[in-house]
């Protein structure tokens, strides 16, 4: 006696990917913005002292010139290191110069510096020293956001 | 002639979603993996002209400078802060320091005449400065900055 097998029909379920391709999307639109772009100022080798009052800037700095500082007082500036602060000179002339030809001047840069909470005062003063020779005049010292908790 | 238009039944194109959702996870770990999360800066301006004879006597509305010696020992710790006469000590040196400033500046309406110069030794850690000049700047109130000093210079250093 034969056995007849009866064809079970395979019910497809479709499931609605919709919600969450729309969800991985709004997820990458959020890290794409939470994404610090200025993340190239910063440097592991500095870490920043901290204060209460750091506060983000209102506006930011018509002509912002970041300088940062390690430990050992040796200045950074556009991610090169330079062992001798006066070696700073010749690339801060530069940039006077590149100033002058948007008929701005040195007065009008403003320097930031991100120095290292255990370097030297005696070290930014000198650096500050070298940027006043060139004709810097406004500077800022800049410290991470002191958070209560 | 007339020309028979079939009718077609409404057949279901089936995309192969594998390969988008493939690359959206990759996108997503990408992100994830190379997000930094930075704590917010913020500044504290210092006035540092470049150095020329002061011309004529001093305004008598201008309050005279403080000056602040912040004193370091051989490790660079802050081991002595003194204002004008007075001296602050303790763990608390910087709340008194903070209520000295304000017992001279007022109400903060002076902040923009009111001066400090901090005079500080070369081997003093960066961080102190910081600690003085948040003292003297000023204070949060509400979550709001309430200033006190606006404007703060440095004293060439002092060699020890």
């Amino acid at each position: 006696m034969g056995f007849k097998l009866k064809r079970k029909e395979v019910e497809q379920y479709e499931i609605d990917m919709t919600p969450m391709i729309d969800m991985t999307f709004q997820l990458i639109a959020f890290f794409m913005i939470l994404i610090n772009f200025e993340a190239a100022e910063q440097d592991s080798r500095v870490v920043l002292p901290s204060s209460q009052l750091a506060k983000p800037p209102e506006a930011p700095f018509e002509t912002p010139i970041t300088i940062q500082m390690t430990k050992d007082g040796n200045p950074l500036l556009a991610a090169e290191v330079y062992a001798d602060r006066k070696a700073l000179i010749p690339k801060l002339k530069n940039e006077v110069y590149v100033l002058q030809t948007q008929n701005s001047s040195a007065a009008n840069a403003t320097i930031i510096i991100r120095a290292h909470k255990d370097c030297k005062t005696g070290d930014v003063q000198d650096l500050i020293k070298v940027c006043q020779e060139v004709g810097f005049e406004k500077f800022t010292l800049r410290a991470n956001e002191e958070i209560g908790y | 002639m007339a020309v028979k238009i079939k009718k077609q039944g409404n057949s279901k194109i089936a995309i192969d979603m594998t390969p988008m959702i493939d690359i959206v996870f990759q996108l997503l770990t990408f992100f994830v993996m190379t997000l930094k999360i930075a704590t917010a800066e913020g500044d504290f301006n210092i006035r540092m002209p470049l150095a020329a004879p002061r011309a004529g006597p001093p305004d008598p509305n201008q309050l005279p400078p403080m000056k602040l010696f912040l004193k370091a020992d051989s490790a660079g710790k802050c081991a002595r802060v003194v204002m004008n006469d007075s001296e602050f000590s303790g763990g608390d040196r910087w709340t008194r320091l903070h209520n000295h400033v304000a017992g001279i500046v007022g109400d903060g309406s002076l902040a923009s005449s009111a001066e400090v110069e901090l005079v500080c030794d070369y081997n003093l850690h960066y961080e102190h400065v910081i600690e003085a000049i948040t003292a003297v700047s000023g204070e949060m109130r509400d979550g709001q900055i309430v200033k006190l000093v606006e404007k703060i210079k440095f004293s060439p250093p002092v060699a020890q």
